[in-house]
């Protein structure tokens, strides 16, 4: 029953997605889609001749898009001058930010989310601290960052640190702070040491929701590393999302979409992976 | 009885603060002493305030007043010494079984090799018959394995004392009537100080040597101590059939339905001494002291 579902799912995956081709196939023939009626000039003057008369699409086909991916999948790694680099390098830049920003928020939120789960009072005193800092849109950071630290790359670790830092924060503090009476009371009645106790009991105990908030970090910090590099340039994927608009070459940006997305998918598929590792059935 | 208790409860209370100033009292003035190798159940309703009882014996609650003396020393805190047998299992969920009993060994142990504790511990696994389950968790447990490992981890550190609240009523009928004979010849093997808690009369009159009767919070009392006139070894399949089993029973039995509410008027203009209440011991054979007991 289970294997038929899961049959009878792929197939509907596989229907849809085809169904998806169809229509973008459909829409990139010539004469069809936006570019049939009146041409605006300088929307001419961007695009190819051709493609401003309706003769062609400047919308790739999935053909064109797919035999991108293949260029790029063939050679991910090439450097050919600062503006050009394969996809792969851009997204090892990406990568590379977001796990040096991540892993540093990890290493300033958990260990001070325990500790403000463990005080009722410090608990109470940054609540409001940290409810009007969370919804703070981490780009907004990036001004002041780059006023600070005067220098691009840092700065956008610097969003990537602070995005991730409240989930994290937020979860650690939280899972500690509700770590059930009853396992504190064991180890109180036996008498176990602060550390142990914060070791064995607590941090096991809180470990679920503590990585809950490390899955909801890892998504927040690869959604803002885009739009981050957008704004500092250089390197990265979403430099290279951006240089290829200013390139007007939409396979590639559809390429580069992709791409994240997939990378996205595989960092959050690692984080559940390892939160169940840490779980455990009452 | 020898003259120096292991435990004693001194003058006891438990106040709130009321809604709208003034104070509830759950219970005050409430003295016990326990002697060393007793087993004791505490008997009362819900509210009585037996859980608090437990918990300042156990060092996880603090009274209003008075104080509880273990080993001529007043207690402040959790100790060792006092192991203590949850309702709920209390297992920590992420460990095994001999995890979880090796924490408390390790920790009445700290100088003890790996090895030495794992030996430490798997005695009392066998001796709770959990062998072969020594690497699972919890969850894989029934409940009343869960139940013997809670009782395995508070045997393994040796303690003075035992404290249990309500340890197998979340159990069925069935596991509660073999872990109670169990636990019963652990305690006696160990020569086990015990205080129990508990709202379940058949349960008291197995285990307990003496039945301390509590009536209804608030300002609840001790209003009567019960000594056991069973055999020291009863069993639960056989003791129905001694001719003190219904005398006692029914004696118990009247004070929880009844005699727990009315107790107050019971006393009234008649010297009650909170430090000394009456010791009962009903038996078949001499006469009963309460008429009422009889007629049920």
């Amino acid at each position: 029953m289970a294997s038929s579902l899961s049959l009878r799912a792929g197939l509907l995956s596989v229907l849809i997605f085809a169904a998806f081709v169809g229509a973008w196939q459909w829409a990139t023939l010539p004469g069809a889609g936006p570019g049939g009626g009146a041409v605006d000039p300088e929307y001419a003057a961007l695009v190819s001749g051709a493609a401003a008369q309706g003769a062609k699409s400047a919308f790739p086909t999935p053909a064109d898009v797919a035999a991108t991916l293949w260029g790029h999948l063939k050679d991910p790694f090439y450097v050919r001058g600062a503006n050009d680099q394969g996809v792969g390098i851009q997204l090892a830049y990406s990568l590379g930010r977001v796990l040096v920003g991540y892993l540093l928020a990890a290493a300033v939120a958990i260990p001070l989310g325990f500790l403000i789960g463990m005080s009722p009072l410090t608990y109470k005193a940054l609540d409001p601290f940290i409810q009007i800092l969370k919804p703070i849109s981490p780009l907004a950071w990036m001004p002041l960052a780059l006023y600070t630290i005067k220098d691009s790359g840092v700065s956008a670790i610097f969003v990537i640190f602070i995005c991730s830092l409240w989930p994290m924060l937020i979860n650690t503090a939280f899972g500690v702070a509700s770590v059930r009476k009853e396992w504190l009371n064991v180890a109180a009645t036996l008498e176990v040491g602060a550390f142990r106790k914060a070791f064995l009991v607590i941090l096991p105990a809180a470990a679920p929701t503590i990585m809950t908030g490390m899955r909801i970090s890892i998504g927040i910090a690869w959604l803002v590393i885009v739009a981050a590099e957008m704004l500092v340039g250089g390197t990265g994927i979403g430099y290279f999302v951006w240089n290829e608009w200013n390139n007007l070459s939409i396979g590639n940006i559809i390429t580069a979409i992709l791409l994240i997305g997939l990378v996205g998918m595989a960092l959050d598929l690692a984080l559940a992976r390892a939160a169940r590792l840490v779980a455990y059935r009452e | 009885m020898t003259d120096k208790p292991l435990i004693s409860i001194e003058a006891l209370a438990r106040r709130y603060p009321k809604r709208g100033g003034g104070e509830t009292t759950v219970f005050e003035d409430l003295w016990l002493p326990i002697q060393k190798g007793e087993f004791v159940c505490l008997i009362g309703h819900s509210g009585c305030g037996k859980t608090t009882i437990l918990n300042v014996l156990a060092g996880l609650d603090q009274p209003s007043s008075g104080s509880v003396i273990v080993d001529g020393r007043e207690i402040s805190g959790p100790s060792l010494d006092r192991a203590v047998i949850f309702q709920g299992h209390s297992l920590l969920p992420w460990m095994t079984v001999l995890g979880n009993i090796a924490l408390a060994v390790s920790s009445r142990r700290p100088e003890w090799s790996r090895e030495t504790v794992r030996a430490h511990c798997q005695r009392y696994v066998d001796l709770v018959h959990l062998s072969g389950s020594e690497h699972k968790k919890p969850a894989e447990l029934s409940g009343g394995m869960k139940q013997r490992v809670g009782i395995a981890r508070a045997l393994a550190i040796e303690p003075k004392m035992l404290l249990m609240d309500e340890p197998f009523s979340a159990l069925d009928a069935l596991t509660r009537g073999s872990l109670q004979e169990e636990a019963r010849r652990i305690c006696r093997e160990t020569g086990q100080t015990v205080f129990m808690i508990t709202h379940d009369i058949d349960e008291a009159m197995l285990l307990a040597d003496r039945i301390v009767l509590m009536t209804n919070g608030p300002q609840a009392k001790i209003a009567e101590i019960v000594e056991n006139p069973l055999p020291r070894d009863r069993l639960a399949a056989s003791m129905h059939r001694h001719a003190d089993y219904y005398p006692l029973r029914n004696h118990l039995l009247e004070f929880l339905v009844t005699r727990s509410k009315s107790f107050a008027s019971e006393i009234e203009g008649r010297p009650y001494d909170p430090r000394k209440p009456a010791v009962v011991r009903p038996r078949a054979t001499a006469e009963d002291p309460l008429p009422a007991a009889a007629s049920i």
